[in-house]
């Protein structure tokens, strides 16, 4: 009866709009549908399509550009300044509370302030490039074929930084002091103490932080549907991107469901593999990282 | 050297500090122009005539009902999840009944499905209960409360689990019911783990996306952050218009932030440390 009360209306909730669509998923990825009409078996079309469609190869490949270079940018980023505002100085709070903000902007409007930023002919950026002849400043940022991926990496850095910079500054802080008075006492350089006792002690935040970039840059979508919606030509074009497009656009929604099994089954396994390869394989570290 | 290692980070962090606060200036400093003063005067500099007009602009065009939609569905959702996720937080740490185990396996299956994988079914399944382009949100509502289920849970129960059991012993030999516990002892106790979720959960709906514009076709209906977008289709080369509702859709966090500056620090950070 106290279960009924306790867990019955959030079971109801949750298994409605999440573990229903989570099997319904799998299901439709069999099914061929326009969304209109009955949806009619396919048996492994939708799947055939995926092996056959070089657009869905292709966002494969950027989606795996995009983690991979999300992780090289915002780990160490956020590493040394996770470190830098763990200090207990006064001032120190000062950069810690400018760092937060770009947590508060949703990707929408961060999305919307970059493209006026970084706009060809009437942006900021292009305005110093233009005033102060600086050449190599005059780019193309969202439209050519070599910049546009990086740019918008970068500002996804700058969004989700903070974020990560955060949890290495709990990290930092949640090392007892103890040990570094008694490397201090070993007369252990500043280096030594960075590699052989800060980096260690950060093990669970380091897999932690890193299953949250992984993750989430494999489920990108904000970003690119709003400032290049894939281009130019296919160059940005994220899977789930595909995904939306398939569905919303195309009506293709059986192939769009197994795109949409193709990034739950990549989620799943990069956050196993990292936590595998790591060797921090407790409930508890894979809970705090998944989350 | 050491001094040197110091002056190097330092210079690292207020780089950064630059590159955080640069498009932000620039963007506050641009809703301060007018379409045509945008494509003329200099835009790093507050020179020449300044004006509000692009902030009125805005909210002639409807950015205050995109404000009340957030507001709503940013409330109600959050009511939904800290008020479900506490109450069956309690129920699985109090009794291990094979209900509250079962549940929580269901709870780590939603963690580790990322949700923008399962829009499309998602998508199929709000048409099908009548709650699509719903002008009560309801819809949005649902799905937003429901996708947070799985995190909100895992931090209650932590939380739970780490109310001294002795506490509890207190107040059993007196007979307390259940219900007097959780009213007595877990709610008051609750306010930290509260005000964490609270800020996570909600800087997370208010600054949804992807599912107002799954959900919601009727642009009156969006959020704020899909209501950007509106603007941007509708005001095309009005920059400042558009970079004036962006500041004004964060200027609530903001002040809420300043506000309680440690509580969001140590909300967000303790999440995963959780």
């Amino acid at each position: 009866m106290a279960d009924l009360v306790g867990l019955g209306p959030i079971t109801i909730l949750y298994g409605v709009f999440v573990l229903v669509p989570i099997v319904g998923l799998g299901v439709l990825s069999f099914f061929r549908w326009n969304g209109l009409g009955t949806p009619h078996w396919a048996g492994l079309a939708n799947w055939r399509e995926f092996v056959n469609d070089p657009i869905a190869h292709q966002c494969l490949v950027v989606t795996l550009k995009v983690v991979i270079l999300s992780w090289l940018i915002q780990t160490p980023l956020s590493l040394a300044l996770g470190l830098f505002v763990a200090g207990r100085q006064r001032w120190r709070t000062v950069y810690a509370t400018i760092f937060v903000l770009p947590l508060l902007l949703s990707t929408a409007g961060v999305s919307l302030m970059w493209g006026a930023l970084l706009n060809p002919s009437l942006g900021g950026l292009a305005y110093l490039a233009h005033t102060w002849h600086i050449s190599w400043l005059e780019q193309n940022w969202l439209g050519s074929l070599n910049l546009a991926l990086p740019t918008l990496v970068v500002i996804l850095s700058w969004q989700f930084i903070p974020f990560h910079t955060l949890l290495y500054q709990m990290g930092r802080r949640n090392i007892p002091e103890v040990l570094y008075e008694a490397a201090a006492v070993d007369g252990a350089s500043h280096w030594q103490t960075f590699w052989h006792l800060t980096l260690p002690q950060l093990r669970y935040t380091i897999v932690t932080s890193s299953v949250l970039i992984v993750v989430g840059s494999l489920t990108y979508f904000d970003i690119f549907y709003i400032l290049t919606d894939g281009g130019p030509g296919n160059e940005t074009r994220v899977l789930s991107l595909w995904m939306y497009s398939q569905a919303f656009q195309y009506d293709n929604f059986g192939y769009a469901a197994a795109l949409g099994v193709v990034v739950g089954v990549l989620a799943i396994l990069a956050a196993g593999l990292i936590i595998r390869l790591t060797g921090f394989g407790s409930l508890r570290s894979e809970q705090a990282g998944i989350a | 050297m050491r001094r040197l290692r110091r002056s190097a980070t330092v210079a690292l962090a207020t780089v950064w500090l630059l590159i955080v606060l640069i498009p932000l200036y620039y963007m506050l400093l641009a809703t301060f122009r007018t379409e045509g003063t945008y494509l003329t005067a200099d835009p790093w500099l507050p020179t020449g005539k300044l004006t509000f007009s692009s902030y009125t602009t805005v909210f002639g065009a409807g950015l205050g009902r995109y404000f009340l939609n957030s507001l709503l569905v940013t409330v109600v959702s959050l009511a939904l999840i800290l008020v479900l996720s506490l109450g069956a937080a309690f129920r699985v740490m109090r009794r291990a009944t094979p209900a509250s185990r079962n549940f929580m396996k269901l709870v780590v299956i939603g963690l580790a499905i990322p949700f923008q994988a399962i829009i499309v079914p998602v998508y199929l399944l709000v048409i099908k209960l009548g709650l699509y382009d719903s002008p009560t949100e309801a819809g949005v509502i649902l799905v937003l409360s429901a996708t947070a289920v799985p995190i909100s849970v895992l931090i209650m129960v932590s939380f739970v689990r780490d109310i001294p059991s002795e506490l509890y012993d207190a107040m059993g030999v007196d007979g307390a019911h259940e219900w007097t516990v959780f009213w007595k002892l877990v709610w008051p106790l609750s306010r930290p783990v509260l005000s964490t979720l609270a800020i996570y959960d909600g800087l997370n709906v208010w600054n949804n996306f992807l599912v107002p514009l799954v959900l919601t076709s009727t642009p009156s209906h969006a959020l704020l952050p899909l209501g950007l977008l509106h603007f941007q289709t509708q005001f095309t080369i009005n920059v400042p218009a558009i970079m004036a509702a962006v500041w004004l859709s964060m200027l609530p966090l903001l002040v809420l932030f300043l506000v309680m500056r440690r509580q969001v620090i140590r909300g967000l950070g303790g999440i995963a440390l959780r």
